[in-house]
Parts: structure tokens; sequence; C-alpha cells
């Protein structure tokens, strides 16, 4: 069997692309709808950026947001970091097992329990629920996705470069630093990268952990969205599409080379 | 490096141990505990409006009188009250369903990128996972957009004369089923694609040279080589679709909820810790064979199915 496009495989992905992309493209443009009424088109307009400008509410939600994503995505990458290495580079240490299980299993454990269950820890330990707590939620969730990243670039890698420069007389540290570091910084980046998408996506767990004076930007488009369907809504929609786009393009762009590599490798989430 | 990182002196390799070792103790294990405790405490009006409180202090007598308050009332709530025992069958039957759904879309279009050029396949793996990154809420937001009662898939169903009338696509069990498999497509295509990618194409080359027709070599080398990513795209979409809750209190109507709901609505809306702790509790216990399968998996071959 060859490789090449079938019919059904041309098909399959047109249908795929258009289901994934579709209902996307059509928020983005009734974001420039002139007219209130969502279904009726009035018009190219850029009122409803205009109006966003002016709704203090919305704009602090997303600078609570943006400054916890920053910080959240930062600190998880450290620690998921350090959790990959002594993943891969650790053969046995005592509590391996649950160690593994623990960087595991938020990847796949249900947001409203996971919420839930740091809530119930903060109200136990007494803290104040705020910026703090939801900055601890999301870098507790994010820095296993950070581990996964890096943990698959790290066994991808070449060993013996490492084994030369210690054979040579480079101490494990230095080693660590001109050796290791740069190898899986591109797996570090994306990883940083995803910890903040997941930060200022996440709606459910920040629920859950903030509290007065630290409304979140998709707690704020929540509370709106219940309420119905909003050109407003649409507009902020279409800014945090744009922005997110234009950095997935920049990155994939930075390291065209490295996607392909990984691609190959078979790691989706190397390649994110 | 591993030598190096066992020896003595400051370990390194300890440090990068304990640190996040430390963090996921205190912030995912601890968590877990305390919500299994709470989960056998009574609800009352207090903050924190559940009861009995350890106080340490106390000391031993505390503790006895603290074990003798635990109670497993809340379990028999959950299991006599048929509002919980529902919402979890719901939760069941609409991630069996959708995962169903999801591989019957998604197993075709991982198939057509293995099958497109190198160069090609890179950009479509971008293609598959930009709308991941795009927020969860704006791809749930704009699926209101168009299946709202006014919305674009009315106006073209009624453009196109298929309907006399607008039909309710929104607040039903459609709308869920159409915002779940938007929403995780990527998680089936992406491991399913990676596992089909390393394929070994002499395999397929000498089975059709054998004389084995192109559907039979389909179905006996390239299926259950395929396998991995297959249970892994499941078990990705299935397990946090068991307790989704924006998509079905977005899009899904108020006659039967999803245990996610529910949790939501005892923790938020009725303030009973305790009975939401419950819900969590064995929401949990089903969940823990298809978790400990997607442990299992993830520890044998860390680099399947991540995605």
């Amino acid at each position: 069997m060859k490789r090449g496009l079938s019919i059904f495989n041309v098909a399959s992905l047109a249908l795929g692309l258009a289901f994934l992309y579709l209902p996307i493209v059509i928020l983005v443009i009734f974001s420039f709808n002139a007219s209130r009424l969502v279904t009726v088109w009035g018009g190219w307009s850029t009122r409803w950026y205009a109006e966003l400008l002016h709704d203090a509410a919305m704009l602090d939600a997303a600078w609570v947001s943006l400054r916890l994503a920053l910080l959240s995505a930062t600190t998880a990458t450290i620690l998921g970091t350090l959790a990959a290495l002594a993943l891969t580079r650790v053969a046995r240490f005592r509590g391996r097992l649950l160690f593994s299980a623990m960087v595991y299993a938020p990847l796949v454990m249900p947001e409203v329990i996971s919420g839930l269950a740091l809530l119930l820890l903060f109200v136990a330990a007494e803290f104040d629920r705020g910026f703090w707590t939801t900055a601890v939620a999301h870098t507790t969730l994010t820095m296993c996705f950070v581990a996964i990243i890096v943990q698959s670039r790290l066994i991808g890698f070449d060993r013996s470069l490492e084994e030369a420069a210690m054979d040579l007389g480079c101490p494990p540290l230095r080693t660590f630093f001109t050796i290791t570091l740069p190898l899986i910084a591109p797996a570090i980046a994306s990883g940083w990268m995803l910890a903040f998408a997941l930060s200022l996506d996440d709606l459910v767990i920040a629920s859950f952990t903030t509290g007065p004076g630290a409304t979140t930007l998709p707690i704020r488009i929540y509370s709106e969205v219940r309420l119905g369907v909003k050109p407003e809504i649409n507009a902020i929609c279409t800014i945090m599409i744009a922005a997110v786009t234009v950095a997935v393009i920049i990155a994939s762009l930075l390291s065209k080379r490295r996607i392909a590599a990984s691609a190959g490798e078979g790691t989706p989430g190397a390649a994110i | 490096m591993r030598e190096a990182m066992q020896g003595k002196g400051i370990s390194g390799g300890r440090l990068a141990i304990a640190i996040p070792y430390l963090w996921l103790l205190a912030f995912f294990l601890a968590p877990f505990l305390i919500v299994l405790r709470i989960s056998l405490s009574q609800s009352v009006i207090a903050q924190p409006p559940y009861s009995p409180v350890f106080e340490i202090v106390a000391g031993w007598e505390g503790l006895k009188a603290f074990v003798a308050a635990l109670s497993f009332e809340n379990y028999a709530t959950l299991f006599s009250d048929s509002l919980y025992v529902s919402s979890y069958l719901k939760s069941l039957e609409v991630a069996v369903v959708a995962t169903a759904m999801l591989l019957a879309l998604g197993f075709p279009i991982a198939y057509a990128m293995a099958q497109a050029p190198r160069r090609l396949q890179a950009v479509l793996v971008v293609l598959v996972i930009l709308p991941f990154w795009t927020a969860f809420l704006i791809r749930i937001y704009a699926w209101i957009n168009i299946l709202q009662r006014e919305g674009l898939l009315n106006e073209m169903l009624l453009a196109l004369g298929l309907v006399r009338e607008p039909l309710a696509w929104l607040a039903t069990d459609t709308a869920i089923y159409i915002g779940v498999v938007y929403s995780y497509l990527p998680f089936m295509v992406l491991p399913i694609y990676a596992s089909l990618e390393k394929i070994d194409h002499n395999l397929l080359e000498a089975a059709a040279d054998l004389g084995c027709p192109h559907w039979k070599a389909f179905w006996l080398v390239t299926l259950p080589l395929a396998l991995p990513g297959v249970a892994a795209g499941a078990l990705l979409c299935f397990i946090p679709i068991m307790g989704e809750f924006v998509i079905p209190d977005l899009l899904g109507g108020s006659q039967s909820l999803m245990i996610g709901q529910t949790l939501w609505t005892e923790f938020f809306g009725n303030k009973d810790w305790p009975i939401a702790s419950a819900v969590a509790v064995v929401l949990l216990m089903l969940l823990v064979v298809p978790i400990a399968i997607y442990q299992h998996m993830q520890t044998r071959d860390p680099r399947a199915g991540s995605a």
C-alpha cells in the first residue's frame, strides 16, 4: 500500500476540519456584526470592540486571568520539569509508583472533582480563597501537562551527549545546565505555553477555588453567557482566539523542524 | 546522569524529586483525603458547613469522638435518592455514546492524516491541535450562536425548506452530544494518529506482495497496531466526559442532569458540602478502573497517546 490520499481520506479530513473550524469562524464573523440581534446581519462594524473597552468588569477579569496564567504557568513549568526529570532519570526511589500516579492522574481527573477537593483543602487549612489559592490550584493541575511534554522529550533524546560531557569531567549540575537544559528547552517552552493556555481557559476549578475580588475572565464570560448570546461576548472571544492563533503560529514557525521531528516520534504532546 | 544524581553530597536528583513530590502530596493527594473525610460528615448550617470538625487540640479523646460521629448517611442518601442514581446513569450514557461517536468520527480523520505526505502531516497536526488551544468556553459558546432558536442552523434549515418552523436544538441531548464531540475530537484524533503514524509500511507492503487484499491488510495489520492509540484516545475522552459540567450546563436541558452538574448544584446551590463530597467520591470510584488502565498505559509507554 502506498502513502497517498484517497477520496475518502480527503473527504474525512475536509469534513473534520470544517467541523472543527466552522463554529469558530462564524463566531468571529458575527463579532463584527453591527446589529445587536445575533442572527440579523447589520453590516460590518467594530462597535462591540469599542464597547468592550468601557466594560470595566470584563477588563478587570482579563487582567486577573493574565496575571494568574503568567504566575501559575511559570511555577508549573519549574515543578513539571523537575517531575519529568525525576520520572525519566531516577529509576528507583521510594514512592515512585505513587509519584507517577499523581503526575498522570490530573490529566484525566474530572475538573469538578479536582476543584471540590482543592477548595475543601483550602477551607480546612483556613486559607482565604482568592487569587493565590487559584494560582496554587492551576499550578497543581498544569504542572502535570508540563511534566508529560518534557518527559517525552527527555526520553527521545540522545543520552550520549550527557555521558560524553561527564566522561570529560563536567560536573553533573553543569552538564545539566549546558547540555540537558538547552536540549529540552523547546519542550519546556511548549509546556509553559500549554500551562498558560490551560490556566487562561479554566472555568470549573477557578469557580471553586477563587474568592471575592479575583473573578477570572472565564468566570465573567460564563456568567454573561448563561444570560444568552451577546455581541460583546463574541468580540472578547474573537480577541482571545486571535491572541492564541498568533501565539501558536509564531511558536510553530519558530520550531517548525522540531514539530516535524516530534510528529515523527509519534508524540502529539511534544508537538503541541 | 543517573549515577551522578544518585551520588552523595548535594543531590540534585533528590531535590528534583522532593519538590514536585511534596507539592503533589499537599495539593493533589491531601485534598482527596479531605473529600473522603467530609463525605462521611453531616451537613450543618455553620462555617465550615459540615460536622464533626476534627480539632487537633482535643487529642485522643477528640479523635475518638470524631470517629464515632462519622456516618455513611450521605452514601445511603446517594443510593436511595433517584436524583443521584439517574445523574450517574445519564453521565455514563453520555460518556459511552459520545466516546463511540468520537471513535467513529476520529478514526477516519486520524487515518487520513497518517496517509498524507509527510510535510502535510505536520500542518494537519497543528490544525487539529489549534482549536484545542482556544478556550473551551469559547468553543461551547460558539455552538450556542449556531444552535439557539434563532440561530444559524435553524435559519439554514428553514431557508432550505427542510423544516417548516424552527426546531429546538439548544437544551437537548443532541446539543450535549454535539458539544462533547466537538470539544473532545482532538483528544481522540491525536493518539490514534500517533499510533497509526508509527506503523511500519513494510508490513503493509509485505501483506500486499503476498496477495492480501487492501481491506484485509487494514483489518489484520493496521487495526491491531492502532489499538493502543484507540484505547488511549477512548480513555482520554471517556473519563473527563463522565465528570463534564460546562457542556451540559450551557447546551443541555434541565430535565436530566449529568453528575458534574449535580455535584455543582449541591455545592454551590444547596451548600451541602458533605453530599457534594460523597458524589465526588462515588464518581471517582466509578472512574478508578478506567483511570488505572490509563495510568498503566502511560507508565508502560509514556510517549503513547499523551495529548
